[in-house]
């Protein structure tokens, strides 16, 4: 076939050039920006002067971002894990399920993640309301002591956290299920010839062909919840928020509420590149794994 | 395996079904009873003991959420918003994808590697920068500041070169042969034979904007350029809390994607695994 390069140039140019548009203008010259804003004193609106390392220097000694970065771990850690796991348990039990009460099982599981955040802080905000929320009249009966779960130091980030497994899982259930349904019946056919029970089955079959999308799984929340920010501000109001801070919480903080734009945004630099070297190191892991299976 | 055997295995299963079914009636309880809770009148809702069900069924709460706030108006900005957002990038995304795909062009490459290395950067920390950028175009409450840095999904882009790679060479050389535009190429087959494509991943722009909530929070500044998922978070009555009334917000403002989402399962579903890089 005979192809006029030049005009294929130009419809190229014309196809792409909204979304290179959009991309410079929202996505490129940020960045850019953000890395020189981290240089200056800069109010979150208006000019500032040169500071160098200054912005960076000072996060050493900053209290609160040491309280955000390991908010920020902790939450990472409780959210991951456990989020991996009882997506898997999920995915595995209604795997076996079919037809009509497969679709509703799964739909109840997955129903939290479609709705939005706010949502589901007032839904839990309500259900562990100090007073009235039903969670502690089932603390009642059991016995345990009532906790202002989202006014306690101590329980605000595991609170938050297993909120968000319980919001977030349903997306992690249905990449285990696409990954369930990968696996051959035949391979399940031959264990079950040789008698495998359910336990071998699952450790010498399905786990090990599972794992690429465990992986997966893991290195996609990962990297999501890194950028945790709505249900951590969401659930501080009226507690404290001094105590719950998270990374982008501490951006959000610095930039809009003490209205210093150079200092948040040396925050800002620092997640970047966190979040980068992280995706990085992920993406080399899966490409390793995949070459060894 | 011998009959007995088999009838124990089934006596398990039969027991782990009831067991899912149970786990996953505990799981979504809390929604349930984030909407029972919405139906019952302020009084009931305080009582110290857990009624499942409302000894005086009341929609009063919801008469006042479409009465008494600018939930109309959240609604509004929330759907022009969520659909500018969709539109917008479904079409940038198709012809990039389709430029990416089918047309041979200088930087191709180093183009579809940036396009990938994006998706690397969180753009939760572009906030900063956002803010200003919107801010001295003056866009700060309004619809367009809203949907603009909402733009970047990189991941549809590749979505539709991958399923333009696949569409058949003898399609594209037959328009080509026919001396077809590639714009009519691009509308009249590469779009149509992906239609199902296009459904799944509108649907799920359409949510993930109707959901979001860190720039929409920061864009508007005033309560009436709020979308619904920030502004339900933002009522405050003046004396007390009111409980019922809350959630009766969050029923109205998760409704709709609730029921996209029951409309729509198998689109849903395919979408959300198709971005999450696995083909479905």
């Amino acid at each position: 076939m005979i192809r006029d390069a030049k005009k294929e140039w130009l419809i190229a140019l014309t196809l792409i050039a909204p979304f290179a548009a959009i991309y410079g203008l929202v996505f490129v010259y940020p960045t850019i920006d953000m890395f020189l804003l981290s240089f200056t004193d800069a109010p979150l609106i208006g000019a500032g002067d040169y500071v160098g390392l200054e912005n960076y220097t000072r996060l050493t000694s900053d209290r609160r971002f040491d309280t955000a970065v390991w908010n920020t771990a902790w939450f990472v850690v409780l959210s991951v894990i456990p989020g991996t796991f009882v997506a898997l348990g999920i995915a595995l039990a209604v795997s076996r399920l079919s037809g009509r009460l497969q679709t509703a099982v799964l739909a109840l599981f997955f129903l939290p993640y479609i709705l939005p955040v706010s949502v589901i802080y007032l839904i839990w905000d309500w259900t562990l309301n100090f007073q009235f929320g039903i969670a502690m009249h089932i603390f009642d009966a059991l016995g345990i002591d009532r906790i202002p779960v989202f006014k306690s130091a101590t329980w605000f980030i595991p609170a938050v956290a297993l909120i968000t497994v319980w919001w977030t899982c349903g997306f992690n259930v249905l990449l285990f299920l696409a990954g369930l349904r990968a696996i051959p019946q035949e391979i399940y056919e031959a264990a079950a010839l040789d008698n495998a029970g359910r336990w071998k089955t699952f450790s010498r079959v399905t786990w090990p062909l599972l794992w690429p999308i465990t992986a997966l799984n893991f290195t996609i929340q990962l990297i999501l919840q890194m950028k945790i920010f709505d249900q951590v501000y969401l659930f501080s109001q009226g507690g404290r928020p001094n105590d719950n801070l998270v990374m982008v919480y501490y951006i959000f903080q610095r930039a809009f509420q003490n209205n210093h734009g150079g200092r948040a945004a040396a925050v800002a630099v620092v997640l970047f590149f966190i979040v980068i070297v992280v995706s990085v190191l992920n993406f080399q892991l899966m490409r390793f794994a995949e070459r060894k299976q | 395996m011998t009959p007995q055997t088999a009838r124990r295995a089934n006596l398990a299963g039969g027991a782990i079904t009831i067991l899912t079914v149970v786990c996953a009636v505990i799981w979504a309880f809390p929604l349930y009873w984030g909407i029972v809770s919405s139906l019952k009148p302020e009084d009931e809702v305080v009582r110290p003991y857990i009624e499942l069900w409302p000894d005086t069924l009341t929609f009063e709460h919801y008469v006042h959420a479409l009465t008494a706030t600018q939930i109309g108006r959240w609604y509004l900005n929330s759907i022009v918003t969520a659909v500018g957002t969709t539109v917008l990038t479904i079409l940038t995304s198709i012809f990039c994808g389709y430029a990416l795909s089918q047309l041979r062009f200088p930087l191709r490459r180093p183009l579809y590697w940036l396009i990938l290395a994006s998706f690397m950067v969180p753009t939760q920390v572009l906030i900063i920068n956002h803010f200003v950028l919107v801010a001295n175009m003056g866009l700060l409450n309004t619809w367009a500041g809203i949907i603009l840095p909402q733009l970047i999904h990189p991941v549809i882009i590749i979505i539709y070169k991958q399923f333009f790679d696949q569409v058949p060479k003898e399609f594209r050389e037959a328009a080509v042969m026919d001396n077809a535009s590639e714009w009519r190429i691009l509308f009249k087959v590469f779009v149509p034979m992906n239609w199902g494509v296009t459904t799944a991943l509108s649907i799920v722009v359409f949510i993930w904007s109707w959901n979001a909530f860190l720039w929409p929070f920061l864009a508007a500044t005033k309560t009436e350029w709020m979308t619904i998922t920030v502004g339900i978070t933002q009522v405050n009555d003046a004396f007390g809390i009111y409980y019922a009334r809350e959630l009766s917000l969050a029923v109205l403002a998760g409704l709709p994607v609730a029921l996209a989402y029951l409309l729509f399962q198998r689109q849903v579903t395919r979408a959300i695994t198709l971005s999450a890089g696995i083909k479905g």
